[in-house]
C-alpha cells in the first residue's frame, strides 16, 4: 500500500500563482446535487457492506427513495429560482430507472457528471478490466441518455481503486471531485492525460453535516453562508471556488428546502460571484491557469 | 480479494424500482388530493408506546434498547418513563389543543399496561400495531413461517385487548423482512408506517393484494431529531414549523399535504421537552385548513378519491 496518494504536489495557499475567474469573480460557485439510486438488495462488494441490515434496509433505502419521488422536484425548483443550474452526479442507471429526472435536468442545461451506476455498487476490489467496464459503461449512458461528453467524476459512494486517478485521465475525464485538500482547482499527477481536482467540498456536503456531523437545518444554512463570507473574503486576492454537494432526499425535505432557498439567494445576491458549473471551472482553469500552474510546480521541485 | 464478474450485471436496471412493491412516481406530478372540508395539511400525531424487555436479545441492533450490562435498570426504567409519565404529559397537550392521534403500540405493552389502551379507547384514537416488543425487530434473515406466527399472534392480541380492527402495522425500529408486507397484509393490514419515501400514501404491493404505505415522516420522529442527532430543544421546535410552513404552501398549488410528527414519550414527555412540543403544535393548529386525523382517517379520504 502507498503511503501517500502520490497524485499532486504539496502547494501551499501563501505561494501560488494567482487564480483568476471571468469578470474578476472572486468565488466559482457550483452545486453539485448528486442524483443516486441505491438498490434494494444488491450483491456484496468485499469492500464494503451497501446496508447494515440485512436486506431489505427499510428506513435507509426509503429516505434515499425520497429524494427521487419528492425531494428533487423541490430542489430542482429553488435552484432554478436563483439561476443556479445544477452539476448533477450521477448514477447513471437513473437514466434507465428514472428518466423522467434526467429530461427535468437536460431541460434546464444542467451537467452531468458521473458517480457510478449505482450508488450500491462500489469500485473496491475491482480489476482493472473491471473499472474499465464500469468506466465505459457511465461514459456511454451519460452520452446516450443526455447528449453529453463526461467531463467531471465522483467515484460511486466515493469508492477507488488505486487505478482510477490513472484510468480516468486515459479516458478523456477533465477534473475530478474526489480530492478535498484545496479551495482551488489542481493539477493531478497522471500519466496518461491531464487530470484536475476541482473543488467538491465534504465539509459542505449535506450528508456531511446534516447525517454524520447532525447539524440542523438552519445551522447548516449557517455553515454555508460563512464558509461562502470567508471565500469571498480571500476571493478578493485568488478566485476560490465553492461547491455545495447536495442529496435530494435530504435538502429536499419539506423541512429544509425553505432555508437552503435562502442561502442560495444570499450567495447569488453577491456581485463577484460567478455561478457555474465544474464543467465551466475546469474549462476555465485548462484554459486560462493550467499551464502556469503546472510549470510552477514543476520548477518548485526542482528546487 | 477479487470481484466476480457478476458484479458489473445489472439485472433489474430497467425503468420504475428494483422491486414490485410500489410504482414509481414523482410527488408533484400527482392529481391534487382533496382532504374534507377543504383542509390544506391533514396533521398526523404518531404516539409510539413501546416496551423494551429487561432481558431483550434482538436479532440486529434496536437503538435504545438494553446496551448496558444485564440487568440495565437505566435502559429499561427510562423507556418505562415515556409510558407512566410521558405520555400523559403529550396526551394532556393533544387533548388541549384538540389533536387527536394514531397511537402505535408493542402488544405485549398493551397486554401487560391496559391502561394505556383504555386511554387510547376512551378518546376515540386508533391503534396502530407495533409488532411484540422492541426486543423482537423483523428483519431479513428472518424464518418466514417464524414471522407469520409472530404477526398473527401480535393481531390477534391487540385487537382482542382493544376491540379495535387495527388497520396499520409499524414494524418496531421499523424494521422489515422481505416478506413482512405479505405477511400482514394477509392479516388484514391496509396500510404500513415504516417507509420513508414520500409525504403523501400511496398503493403499495402485496401478496394479498393492494394495500399503501403512509408518510410516517421518518425525519420528524422526536428520538431522530433529539436524541440520534442531538439537536436541541428550540431545534426541533424550527423544524417542525419549517416543515409545516413548505407543505402548507405547497398545498396552496399541488393539493393536501401530510404532515406526520412521530412521537416517543420517554423523549418528548420529558418535563424539560414538554412544552417545546406544546409551542410546535400550538404554531401548527394556529392555521386554518388543519384537518388533525388519525392515520385510519387520512387514508380513507385519500383512497375516496381514487
Amino acid at each position: 500500500m502507498l503511503r501517500e496518494p502520490e497524485l499532486y504536489d504539496y502547494s501551499p495557499m501563501a505561494d501560488r500563482p494567482k487564480i483568476t475567474w471571468p469578470n474578476d469573480a472572486r468565488v466559482a460557485f457550483w452545486v453539485a446535487p448528486n442524483i443516486e439510486f441505491y438498490e434494494l438488495d444488491p450483491p456484496l462488494n468485499p469492500g464494503r457492506r451497501a446496508w447494515t441490515k440485512p436486506h431489505p434496509d427499510v428506513v435507509p433505502y426509503s429516505h434515499r427513495d425520497y429524494g427521487n419521488r419528492a425531494g428533487f422536484w423541490r430542489m430542482l425548483e429553488a435552484m432554478a429560482k436563483y439561476g443556479v443550474r445544477g452539476s448533477v452526479s450521477l448514477n447513471v442507471a437513473l437514466c434507465q430507472h428514472h428518466p423522467e429526472i434526467i429530461a427535468a435536468c437536460n431541460e434546464l442545461d444542467w451537467e452531468f457528471f458521473s458517480h457510478g451506476v449505482y450508488n450500491t455498487r462500489y469500485t473496491y476490489t475491482m480489476s482493472e478490466a473491471q473499472e474499465r467496464a464500469m468506466m465505459e459503461d457511465v461514459i456511454a449512458t451519460i452520452k446516450d441518455s443526455t447528449g453529453q461528453d463526461v467531463a467531471g467524476w465522483l467515484a460511486p459512494a466515493l469508492s477507488y481503486t488505486t487505478n482510477t486517478m490513472e484510468l480516468l485521465a486515459e479516458y478523456g475525464v477533465k477534473y475530478t471531485c474526489d480530492l478535498f485538500h484545496d479551495d482551488q482547482p489542481q493539477p493531478v499527477n497522471t500519466k496518461s492525460g491531464p487530470l484536475i481536482s476541482v473543488p467538491y467540498s465534504l465539509e459542505m456536503n449535506d450528508t456531511v453535516v446534516l447525517s454524520m456531523m447532525g447539524k440542523s437545518s438552519r445551522h447548516y444554512s449557517d455553515i454555508l453562508k460563512a464558509n461562502f463570507d470567508q471565500l469571498y473574503e480571500e476571493g478578493a486576492e485568488s478566485g476560490q471556488v465553492m461547491c455545495i454537494p447536495l442529496h435530494p432526499f435530504l435538502i429536499g425535505q419539506p423541512h429544509r428546502i425553505g432555508n437552503f432557498a435562502e442561502v442560495l439567494e444570499y450567495i447569488t445576491g453577491h456581485d463577484k460571484v460567478w455561478v457555474t458549473t465544474g464543467r465551466e471551472i475546469a474549462e476555465h482553469y485548462y484554459e486560462h491557469h493550467y499551464d502556469n500552474v503546472v510549470a510552477s510546480l514543476a520548477a518548485k521541485r526542482k528546487g | 480479494m477479487t470481484l466476480s464478474d457478476d458484479y458489473l450485471k445489472y439485472s433489474k436496471r430497467g425503468h420504475g424500482m428494483d422491486h414490485g412493491r410500489y410504482t414509481w412516481s414523482q410527488l408533484h406530478d400527482r392529481p391534487a388530493v382533496v382532504w374534507p372540508n377543504g383542509a390544506r395539511v391533514a396533521l398526523w400525531v404518531v404516539t409510539q408506546l413501546q416496551w423494551f424487555p429487561l432481558d431483550m436479545k434482538p436479532a440486529i441492533p434496536v437503538p435504545a434498547g438494553m446496551a448496558r450490562p444485564y440487568p440495565d435498570y437505566w435502559n429499561y426504567t427510562l423507556r418505562d418513563y415515556g409510558n407512566r409519565i410521558g405520555v400523559f404529559r403529550i396526551f394532556k397537550v393533544l387533548d388541549k389543543l384538540g389533536i387527536r392521534s394514531s397511537v402505535a403500540i408493542n402488544s405485549a405493552l398493551a397486554a401487560r399496561y391496559p391502561y394505556l389502551v383504555a386511554q387510547v379507547n376512551a378518546r376515540d384514537w386508533e391503534l396502530i400495531a407495533n409488532g411484540l416488543d422492541m426486543g423482537h425487530p423483523h428483519h431479513g434473515e428472518m424464518d418466514r413461517d417464524e414471522e407469520a406466527v409472530l404477526v398473527k399472534g401480535v393481531l390477534k392480541s391487540l385487537r382482542e385487548l382493544s376491540g379495535q380492527k387495527v388497520r396499520g402495522w409499524l414494524s418496531p425500529i421499523r424494521s422489515e423482512s422481505m416478506n413482512t408486507p405479505d405477511l400482514v397484509a394477509a392479516e388484514g393490514i391496509e396500510y404500513l408506517c415504516d417507509w420513508a419515501n414520500d409525504d403523501m400514501p400511496y398503493a403499495f404491493e402485496t401478496g394479498s393484494g393492494t394495500i399503501h404505505n403512509m408518510p410516517h415522516a421518518m425525519e420528524l420522529d422526536d428520538q431522530q431529531i433529539l436524541i440520534s442527532l442531538r439537536h436541541t430543544e428550540q431545534e426541533y421546535v424550527d423544524q417542525l414549523k419549517d416543515q409545516f410552513d413548505c407543505l402548507y404552501a405547497e398545498s396552496a398549488s399541488q393539493g393536501g399535504r401530510v404532515m406526520a410528527i412521530s412521537l416517543n414519550p420517554w423523549v418528548t414527555g420529558q418535563a424539560y421537552r414538554i412544552k417545546a412540543l406544546e409551542k410546535a403544535l400550538s404554531y401548527i393548529a394556529s392555521h386554518d385548513g388543519v384537518w388533525s386525523a388519525t392515520g385510519g382517517e387520512i387514508l380513507d379520504a385519500f383512497t375516496a378519491q381514487k
